[in-house]
């Protein structure tokens, strides 16, 4: 925050000495959630994009120049993005932009960016959507229908065949998940035993975990949110479904053990990365983190760290921040060693990474394999 | 069979819990003619009352029984005064929240080692909660409807719109957005079936579900009789009938008012507290969707008629199982149960517009 309020100024006090000294300096934009609804998702991505180009810096910049990282706050509200983003590209002139975590916020610049052919590296926006917008846009992070792939997997390696679904209708990340999950399950040998629905919101399943128990599934998958997740365990362990319950992304919230209690232990979900992944890479970002912040990275700051030196790594390769150089360059990420895993971006420009398997035990989330596309 | 048996006990249950919600709003238009579309957000605050001060009210009742017949008789105080004067009922409720704060050790230890349950533990936090959205929901109607008496009825409706909002918003800043966990006030078990009961001892029953269902039937019945057989009640329905005229009869028409406000808003803390204890996790928003279908209920049963907002209730939960149940059978999508518990409603106000129970009422030329 301190960096965005004091750039500006330094840029006016020194005009005249900048336009000779703006050389040495790579001006890259950031835009996120710092305040609002989706301000802790904001933050911690911020947090890790900052570690990262100060790491950057410290280490002799990039290509003999400094980063210079200038963030605008879009105050998770609908249309901020679109003025932020425009005021980054005209009156900053960055050469590329980092940004957003929520799917709807990056769907808002990302025409503006393929507009100004400004490259735009989103962290964490997993709807399959943001990068269709055109070829300047890219990802770092799976989408959603990976999740569902893997997951499937995972279940059949458990020689768990038979999986009931229970999917928030609500929301279309619950129904990819589900959809991508049984096609890749039924395609391996399983079968889905049962179908059930709810909506965000409701706070009773009886109903549907009592058909869901009468076809004896081995594994129950419930793509939603943490809020209903919690309450769907600990009604199905009233019911005495032993069955463990599978999920994605969505499960990871700060109240999703505290009211389930015990009723998730020894269930699994996907997620972007673990900090408990014994990986020295992962290790080493955890540490730095922690030395800097106080706290512990979660998914999303591991997201905005790696958008920013996947930038700085494509940069090196260009040799150059000129496009279409620099486009090319991104778009042609391989096998890049990230906090998140081994990143390439393909032909959609979608990251092509593992994710991570989580378990749940001893009241905590506990890393339990990467399990690749 | 036995699925099919549960199935009726799950509906049953998620039917008590609308219900218990739809007997305030039924009963507060039943006396004002006038829908409290708040009536879903004093719920909520209801269970952020029992959320937050059922350690102390536990602590209090472990530490001394003889202690928490004297916190009863002060809220019972407290309920007497707020029907003339509810801010000093606000100041003494105020003064009793310190006093037992004061009482008790640090809230951190208490959290940390939440009293043991108890089921008259929980009837005192119910009571707390009750007194609690009393309160409320008469400031409510004194600083919101009150000056808005004699303006057209939607002008009121409108009101109640942004009162609902108010809470909910208000929720979101003082509480935090997040879900949080209710505890565990009475130890909820399944209950374990006689073995006479032959097959059906494989049914789940939880005590929070026959908690909720008892609780419903005997306030369904206490609200009648207050409503039919006590002289308050009398006054409700002729105020309900003609307030002119009472007013010209001595009744003292704000009075009243306030009295049927309270007794709704506690009502919905009692709901509150019950629905938290066996849906374990509150959060600001949580009144929408449950306000919602209980308005429904009470529109199914006839509004305005209490037991027809039980009958409403109970028709509405079973419904809505039995489709999410068999939906595989019926050859429709889960997802539709909400879909076809409002055509249902549709259908019923088509065919009987005043709903299963209510009754005609010719207005007078």
């Amino acid at each position: 925050m301190r960096t965005a309020t004091i750039l500006p100024f330094l840029v006016v006090l020194g005009l005249g000495a900048l336009s000779a000294r703006g050389q040495d300096q790579i001006k890259v934009g950031e835009f996120a959630s710092m305040t609002g609804g989706n301000a802790s998702f904001g933050q911690s991505s911020h947090k890790g994009t900052a570690l990262a180009v100060d790491e950057l810096n410290a280490a002799g910049g990039v290509l003999g120049k400094q980063i210079d990282l200038t963030t605008e706050d879009d105050r998770s509200t609908a249309g901020e993005p679109s003025t932020i983003v425009h005021k980054l590209i005209s009156e900053d002139g960055v050469i590329a932009v980092l940004g957003e975590v929520a799917s709807s916020k990056s769907l808002e610049a990302a025409p503006i960016c393929q507009e100004n052919h400004i490259p735009m590296i989103s962290p964490a926006s997993t709807n399959a959507k943001v990068t269709q917008v055109g070829d300047y846009i890219f990802r770092v992070c799976f989408i959603d229908p990976f999740q569902g792939k893997v997951m499937a997997k995972f279940a059949l390696s458990k020689g768990w065949t038979k999986v009931a679904l229970l999917t928030d209708v609500k929301e279309d990340y619950s129904v990819g998940l589900a959809q991508a999950f049984q096609e890749s399950f039924t395609a391996g040998g399983g079968t889905i035993v049962k179908v059930q629905e709810y909506s965000t919101g409701d706070k009773d399943f009886r109903a549907q975990l009592t058909s869901i128990k009468a076809a004896h599934p081995d594994a129950i998958f419930v793509p939603g949110y943490y809020a209903e997740v919690a309450l769907i365990a600990r009604q199905a362990r009233q019911f005495g479904i032993k069955a463990p319950f599978l999920g994605g992304d969505g499960w990871v919230g700060e109240s999703l053990l505290k009211v389930a209690g015990h009723a998730l232990d020894g269930s699994f979900f996907s997620n972007h990365y673990s900090q408990d992944d014994p990986s020295p890479v992962i290790q080493q970002f955890v540490k730095t983190y922690q030395d800097k912040y106080g706290e512990k990275p979660d998914a999303m700051a591991a997201l905005g760290y790696d958008s920013a030196e996947i930038l700085a790594d494509a940069i090196k390769r260009a040799g150059t921040t000129s496009e279409p150089q620099l486009r090319d360059a991104i778009a042609a990420t391989k096998d890049f060693k990230g906090v998140t895993g081994d990143i390439t971006l393909d032909a959609d420009r979608n990251a092509e990474k593992a994710a991570v398997i989580l378990t749940i035990a001893n009241g905590g989330f506990q890393f339990v394999q990467r399990a690749s596309p | 069979m036995i699925e099919f048996v549960q199935q009726l006990i799950n509906g049953l249950s998620l039917g008590a819990v609308y219900a218990l919600i739809a007997l305030g709003y039924t009963m507060v238009y039943g006396v004002l003619r006038f829908i409290n579309f708040a009536h879903g957000d004093v719920f909520m605050i209801g269970a952020f009352a029992g959320l937050y001060l059922a350690p102390y009210v536990m602590w209090l009742w472990h530490f001394s029984p003889l202690l928490t017949v004297v916190y009863m008789l002060l809220l019972l105080v407290i309920a007497y005064a707020l029907l003339r004067h509810p801010w000093i009922a606000l100041l003494l409720a105020v003064g009793l929240y310190r006093g037992l704060v004061a009482l008790a050790p640090p809230i951190a230890k208490l959290q940390d080692n939440f009293p043991a349950p108890s089921w008259l533990g929980m009837f005192v936090v119910l009571a707390t909660a009750m007194v609690v959205c009393a309160i409320l929901g008469v400031l409510i109607e004194k600083l919101a409807y009150r000056p808005l008496r004699n303006r057209p009825r939607l002008t009121v409706l409108i009101t109640a719109i942004g009162v609902s909002l108010f809470l909910e918003n208000f929720g979101q800043y003082a509480f935090g957005v997040d879900p949080q966990s209710f505890p565990d006030l009475i130890g909820d078990q399944a209950i374990n079936l006689p073995a006479w009961c032959g097959p059906f001892t494989d049914l789940t029953i939880m005590e929070s579900q026959v908690l909720v269902f008892a609780v419903t039937i005997f306030l369904l019945i206490a609200l009648r009789f207050i409503v039919t057989k006590t002289r308050l009640g009398t006054a409700m329905r002729a105020l309900s009938a003609n307030p002119v005229a009472t007013s010209l009869m001595g009744v003292n028409n704000d009075t009243i008012i306030s009295f049927t406000f309270g007794l709704g808003s506690a009502l919905a803390g009692a709901a509150g507290i019950l629905i938290s204890i066996q849906q374990p996790s509150v959060d600001p928003l949580m009144g929408l969707q449950p306000g919602i279908k209980a308005f429904v209920a009470a529109v199914l049963g006839g509004i305005g008629n209490i037991p027809g907002a039980a009958l409403g209730g109970l028709l509405l939960g079973i419904i809505e199982t039995l489709v999410v149940g068999y939906s595989d059978e019926l050859h429709i999508s889960p997802g539709y149960r909400d879909a076809i518990a409002f055509l249902l409603l549709i259908l019923i106000l088509l065919f009987k517009p005043t709903g299963l129970l209510g009754r005609v009422e010719r207005e007078k030329v």
